[in-house]
């Protein structure tokens, strides 16, 4: 990590070890290290500089640090053992972040909430201000009750039975699954666990659990189960994905934003293409249909079979005209 | 250390600099200040080390390192002297329960994976440094995250909480032109996953909604642009949720689901009646090109009955996707 950190990021970030540190004497370096989210190596270095340090140069002037045999004692440095107040944007974080966790719907510690928040306010005075500019809204779209029943089943490692929507396949699901989290993401909240129906972990959208029964059974996942990587969206292609490439008119262009695709190319009349790659193609489909001709499959060709055929069967069942078989387009 | 000009040595004397005014109860004279940090030595000259310090003083109340300049008389009377007041400096002396540092943490980690985690972790460690925090186990299993994957946050954040007016290039929705806006930020507010800022528009002379995804390159200040004042009756989300939210519902349309279909319908809807393999539903809905839309997206499965709008919208939908791919797949049908 230092490789980019500039002098003064060190200095703050140095003003906050001491303090955290001359309050944990003797804690184990690789402890002290993982909690400060630096490698061992980053910490002795830090502790070496921290060791030449001082108000003056004698020798009783100097920070005393010490970390032979595994454990790091910090001493004699009063001037700097409280922690610098919070930057601007570090108290915008916590503010925003409380806010943000005090509107979970359903959520039983809101008056820890409010009492942190009360507390964090009189420690920053003025950044408070500016934090209050920035807002988020994680409440969206899940009933308070549901969002308890999920969360009381992963702390009480109980088994659930679902009935899920699955809107790609226009399908009500019925499935077992033993929760391992809840997790809000991009506002959406989601369920993640492992789906005895899919022997696999599964993210479930909580907008489309349409019941959920905490079950009497044991819901502990099996061992190899492990916890998706949320980084890149709840969306992870597939090396055997479909690869598709499709054209947007101008009216189209916000599909790019709105789906995950791998590349878009813009042409100089504002129309682009876009490259994607996905499991299963009938979300497309849907898609194609409602764009009415704003978005056009380049490949594969049995997506462009499948739309026009749904296309024209659709038209039937609306007794609508078949409109004179195109004549190029 | 390595080399006297480093950053570690750089690390090394502004660290010094701090404690050794933080340390002083009196301001302390630049050429005391000199003797005292050994980095200083290193200066070749009187005007290398003059220009050393005043940038050393700059970084560190960027910091927010609040160091004051004092006049402390003495020998010549315009001498002035620099110290660091412990009780601005401090973070005050507030002792959280283990309970709220555990509502904090979950704070922290909504930024975890955002631009804002270095800060989020860091301001959750100046909390904790006072003392060694008990492990409460309340709030597992819920885990909430904020995404700030838009290039134009970081700089638009700043603005904000600044009030700095800005100008960027702005991509409108439809035609995907790129205008440039300038803007005196409001407020910043995630909705439904998405960043939006507000402001009032220079140019248009109005206040606007501003998605993030959709600023085109850099985002500038404004140099010398007229001091603003944020409406204090502006609230972000409401104004985001009016300009780019949903309406009011609008009316009922009677569809037709074939069985097992059309599920987020069923869900909305009443039946009102099934005939064969089809169910007549009644289901409410806030704007005619939105239900078009849901409606198309099932293809053979549903059927609009009425209202005739949403139904010829419909089977416009239908004409538009069928006349576009017949091209493609040779006009067989």
């Amino acid at each position: 990590m230092s490789t980019q950190e500039t002098a003064t990021a060190r200095l703050a970030r140095l003003l906050t070890m001491v303090p955290w540190l001359v309050n944990r004497q003797g804690i184990d370096t690789e402890q002290a290290a993982a909690d400060l989210g630096i490698s061992v190596e980053q910490l002795e270095t830090d502790l070496r500089l921290l060791y030449l340090c001082g108000y003056g140069q004698m020798p009783d002037e100097l920070i005393d640090a010490e970390w032979e045999g595994g454990h790091v004692f910090v001493s004699n440095a009063d001037t700097i053992a409280r922690p610098l107040r919070l930057g601007r944007d570090e108290a915008l974080t916590l503010m925003v972040g409380l806010r943000a966790l005090a509107a979970v719907p359903g959520l039983g510690e809101r008056d820890t909430i409010e009492r942190a928040m009360a507390k964090l306010e009189a420690a920053t005075g003025a950044s408070a201000e500016a934090a209050s500019r920035v807002e988020v809204a994680i409440d969206e779209g899940v009933e308070a009750g549901l969002l308890a029943d999920a969360r009381r089943a992963v702390e009480t490692h109980r088994r659930v039975h679902l009935r899920y929507l699955v809107p790609s396949r226009d399908e009500s699901t019925e499935r077992d699954v033993d929760p391992m989290r809840v997790v809000n993401l991009d506002a959406r909240w989601y369920l993640e666990g492992w789906c005895h129906r899919a022997q696999d972990t599964r993210l479930f959208r909580m907008d489309r659990i349409e019941s959920l029964d905490v079950l009497d059974v044991d819901g502990t996942p099996p061992a190899d189960a492990r916890l998706r990587d949320l980084d890149a969206g709840t969306f992870t292609p597939r090396e055997d994905d479909t690869r598709v490439t499709l054209r947007l008119s101008r009216g189209a262009a916000w599909v790019a934003d709105y789906y995950p695709v791998d590349s878009v190319d813009v042409a100089a009349d504002g129309s682009s293409t876009v490259t994607l790659r996905t499991a299963d193609t009938l979300w497309l489909r849907r898609l194609l249909w409602r764009l009415g001709g704003h978005a056009i499959v380049v490949s594969p060709p049995e997506l462009a079979r499948a739309v026009t055929d749904g296309a024209l069967e659709a038209l039937a069942a609306y007794g609508a005209a078949d409109p004179a078989p195109a004549s190029g387009r | 250390m390595s080399s006297p000009t480093g950053p570690a040595a750089k690390t090394e004397r502004l660290l010094n600099l701090v404690l050794c005014l933080l340390y002083t109860r009196r301001a302390l004279p630049k050429s005391k200040i000199r003797d005292i940090v050994p980095q200083y030595g290193d200066a070749a000259s009187d005007e290398a080390f003059d220009r050393m310090f005043e940038r050393d003083k700059d970084e560190l109340r960027e910091l927010g390192i609040p160091l004051v300049t004092e006049d402390i008389g003495g020998v010549w009377d315009d001498e002035v002297g620099y110290r660091i007041d412990q009780r601005e400096y401090a973070l005050p002396d507030i002792e959280f329960e283990p309970d709220e540092l555990a509502v904090l943490g979950l704070a922290s980690r909504t930024w975890a994976h955002a631009s804002l985690a270095g800060p989020a972790a860091q301001a959750l460690r100046k909390l904790k440094a006072a003392g060694i925090e008990r492990d409460v186990d309340s709030l597992v299993g819920i885990e909430p995250r904020l995404g700030t994957s838009e290039p134009a946050f970081e700089p638009v954040k700043n603005a904000v909480v600044a009030q700095q007016t800005i100008s960027f290039g702005y991509r409108t929705g439809g035609q995907g032109e790129v205008n440039a806006r300038r803007v005196q930020p409001w407020g910043l507010a995630s909705w439904h996953g998405r960043w939006y800022l507000t402001g009032f528009d220079l140019d248009r002379g109005a206040p606007r909604v501003f998605r993030l995804s959709r600023i085109d390159g850099a985002v500038s200040p404004v140099r010398r642009a007229a001091p603003y004042v944020v409406p204090s009756d502006h609230r972000a989300r409401e104004m985001i949720r009016t300009t780019v939210g949903e309406r009011e519902v609008s009316g009922t349309a009677t569809v037709r689901v074939r069985q097992g279909r059309g599920q987020s319908l069923r869900r909305r809807g009443t039946a009102r009646g099934v005939e064969g393999e089809w169910t007549t539903l009644q289901v409410p809905f806030t704007d005619d090109d939105a239900l078009a839309d849901e409606v198309s997206g099932y293809g053979a499965d549903v059927v609009v009955v009425e209202p005739a709008e949403v139904r010829d919208l419909v089977v416009a939908r239908l004409r538009g996707a069928l006349a576009a791919h017949r091209a493609l797949t040779g006009g067989a049908a």
